[in-house]
């Protein structure tokens, strides 16, 4: 076990930088996660950390020690790939073993530890079958398996779950959570699905463009968003962005989404926004559970207001509708009895107590 | 009751059956067509040889018809087995193969591993030379490289011309470029990740490719082995200029200098000798081919 440390890391593709002098601290037995879109550099970090990558700048710390020029077998770290990458010639008992038999490990000790692997993922069964003979979850967790007996510093996943239907999915996020409860193994977790990143994770690592976005506890990440990047990439449906400007008016700020509608700021807000120049062009970001529908009593910051909705989802325990406001399409969830119409009127209200307020042009929240 | 089963059958079938099967079905008799027309063409030659091999010389110079044996006779297949100088052709032909398969895949697997894994600087122009070098006919090749070691002998005082093992020498600028470029084909389609992961388990270069690499890629493994034991089985421009001696000569070239004498072509022994050395190969083929597993590699990652 072992903190993992990245100092100013830069890895550079010829011209291309696909990873920008990222700063990062792991701490022993956390579980971290990196996220963000597809070529945002999270799997070459992940890489670099594993030295199937060279760094072309920086260091990485693992347990304190500079890792930069050791090589992966001596790196002490496991990793499991998303295409499992299991030794297709080997059973998977072999294929667990595989590296502690490279080390010369004692036969008995060896199996001690399959055995122990085997048992926690429940796969005791299958210690004997090929890789082929197996099911997408049962390779997912002989991977797992492999990496669980070497008993490392580290544990390096990437993207373990993208191969895996819907359901299995959640099944496998919910293993993997339980595994690193007993094994308290340091991980580093590489996932494009923010679902994933918010529920397994201590802290979640946003990355977009090779930097790194924000980094936060799930509900830092959700509730208080430093970018309008991660506020619209955390959370789904996505966090709605409505463009508006603020205004007094007696006195007192208000926000103005559109001609007809307009919003006294709550107080605890107000003081907060009262420097924004009036003329900045600004976004009001607010989440889809905090558009409802409006009701009977009034609330300090709940404003209730009139939409037309366009499309109406039900899902059953709730109803997403879409309106548009301001020229942009908002989502919002309402009660599934609230009477939500296609195409119908609907009044709603925006719990302003819960709102953001975004730079347009900076994209940082204010 | 069977006869209203039958009755219910009846439409089901004509619906089963649409225009998908009338495709198929006018696929398989091309099919068919052309697989006849091939299995005849190709089956023709080693057909008449057998016929051929069985008659005595009188009965081959005789005007009757070719495609038949009047007198069948084992003469043909006793007087070569029996001949020394025969047997000497096949053992020469066995030990030249046996050590140019050898050596081919000692060179050409490690060199296709790190021609397609081991990303270093030059290794795709390198990886394209090699496949290039194949590409040099042998009879253009066959004149320098018999200078070539007519120079050495003279340099070193060892001499190779006319001496079964200088094929040894030879054989694999045929085969080793080939192999390699097989190899290469089938290491490529090991994905990377069982690699990074072998090398994240503690292992080295070496193991990743014994442990690894060689095992998964066994049927492209077999395929080079083949291919090799072919070519060296068979070649015959080489040993024709590089050996002379009666006791140097591999059997193609034995056969051919031997059984012509002059203008006097002794046909049934020629036959008989060009099927026993078809055997070995055949044999080889039967043999390797239950090993033959296609997708041995199922199971390694999705799909």
């Amino acid at each position: 076990m072992a903190e993992v440390n990245l100092r100013k890391v830069v890895k550079r593709y010829d011209e291309v930088e696909a990873v920008r002098g990222i700063d990062l601290d792991i701490a022993d037995h956390e579980f971290v996660v990196l996220v963000g879109p597809s070529g945002c550099g999270k799997s070459t970090t992940l890489r670099m950390i594993a030295g199937l990558e060279d760094i072309s700048d920086g260091d990485i710390m693992i347990g304190g020690d500079v890792v930069n020029d050791v090589p992966p077998k001596d790196r002490d770290i496991a990793m499991v790939f998303q295409n499992y990458a299991l030794y297709p010639h080997m059973t998977v008992a072999e294929n667990m073993s595989f590296g502690l038999r490279l080390k010369r490990y004692p036969k008995a000790e060896i199996k001690a530890r399959v055995d122990e692997a085997a048992r926690m993922l429940d796969i005791s069964e299958l210690i004997d079958r090929k890789p082929k003979q197996l099911s997408g979850g049962q390779r997912q967790r002989v991977a797992m398996g492999r990496a669980i007996v070497r008993n490392p510093k580290v544990f390096l996943f990437d993207e373990p779950l993208s191969n895996l239907d819907a359901k299995l999915r959640v099944q496998m996020r919910i293993e993997i959570k339980k595994v690193h409860q007993k094994v308290r193994t340091t991980t580093v977790y590489v996932t494009h699905d923010q679902v994933e990143a918010m529920t397994l994770a201590d802290r979640v690592v946003v990355m977009n463009h090779g930097r790194i976005e924000q980094i936060g506890t799930p509900t830092e990440l959700y509730h208080s968003p430093a970018t309008r990047f991660v506020a619209s990439f955390i959370g789904s449906p996505a966090m709605n962005f409505i463009p508006c400007q603020i205004e007094d008016a007696g006195g007192k700020p208000q926000i103005r989404l559109s001609d007809r509608i307009a919003f006294p700021l709550p107080a605890a807000r107000a003081a907060r926004y009262q420097k924004i120049p009036r003329t900045d062009k600004l976004l009001l970001g607010i989440r889809p559970e905090h558009v409802t529908e409006a009701s009977a009593h009034a609330e300090s910051g709940v404003e209730p207001f009139d939409a037309v909705l366009d499309v109406t989802e039900p899902m059953g325990m709730e109803t997403l509708v879409y309106f548009p406001l301001h020229g942009a399409q908002v989502c919002g969830r309402v009660n599934p009895n609230a009477g939500a119409q296609d195409g119908a009127p609907m009044r709603l209200a925006m719990d302003l107590n819960n709102m953001h307020l975004l730079n347009e042009v900076t994209g940082a929240v204010l | 009751m069977t006869t209203i089963t039958i009755d219910k059958a009846g439409p089901t079938r004509k619906t089963k059956y649409g225009s998908m099967s009338r495709d198929r079905a006018w696929a398989l008799r091309w099919s068919y067509f052309f697989l006849v027309i091939f299995a005849i063409f190709f089956l023709t030659p080693p057909i008449y040889m057998l016929i051929t091999s069985l008659k005595t010389s009188a009965e081959i110079s005789a005007a009757t018809n070719p495609w038949w044996v009047f007198h069948p006779t084992l003469d043909n297949y006793i007087a070569l087995l029996t001949s020394n100088q025969f047997l000497r052709f096949f053992w020469n032909s066995a030990i030249v193969s046996i050590f140019v398969v050898s050596i081919t895949m000692l060179i050409s697997v490690p060199a296709a591993f790190a021609l397609s894994r081991m990303r270093f600087w030059g290794s795709t122009v390198l990886g394209t030379g090699v496949f290039l070098t194949y590409l040099i006919p042998e009879t253009l090749l066959f004149i320098p490289l018999f200078k070539m070691f007519v120079v050495i002998g003279d340099w070193t005082g060892i001499q190779l011309i006319n001496r079964w093992y200088v094929l040894l020498f030879i054989y694999p600028t045929l085969t080793v470029p080939f192999c390699t470029w097989i190899m290469i084909g089938y290491f490529a389609s090991i994905p990377k990740e069982l690699d990074e992961a072998a090398i994240i388990d503690g292992a080295s270069w070496f193991q990743t490719l014994t442990r690894i690499f060689i095992p998964v890629a066994l049927p492209g493994l077999i395929a080079a082995t083949i291919f090799a034991f072919t070519v060296s089985w068979a070649q015959f421009l080489y040993p024709l200029v590089f050996t002379t001696s009666t006791d140097q000569l591999v059997m193609p070239v034995g056969i051919i200098t031997t059984l012509i004498k002059g203008d006097v072509f002794n046909w049934g022994q020629i036959m008989t000798g060009a099927l026993l050395g078809a055997a070995p190969p055949l044999i080889i083929y039967a043999f390797l081919m239950d090993y033959y597993i296609a997708g041995l590699t199922a199971g390694a990652t999705k799909g």
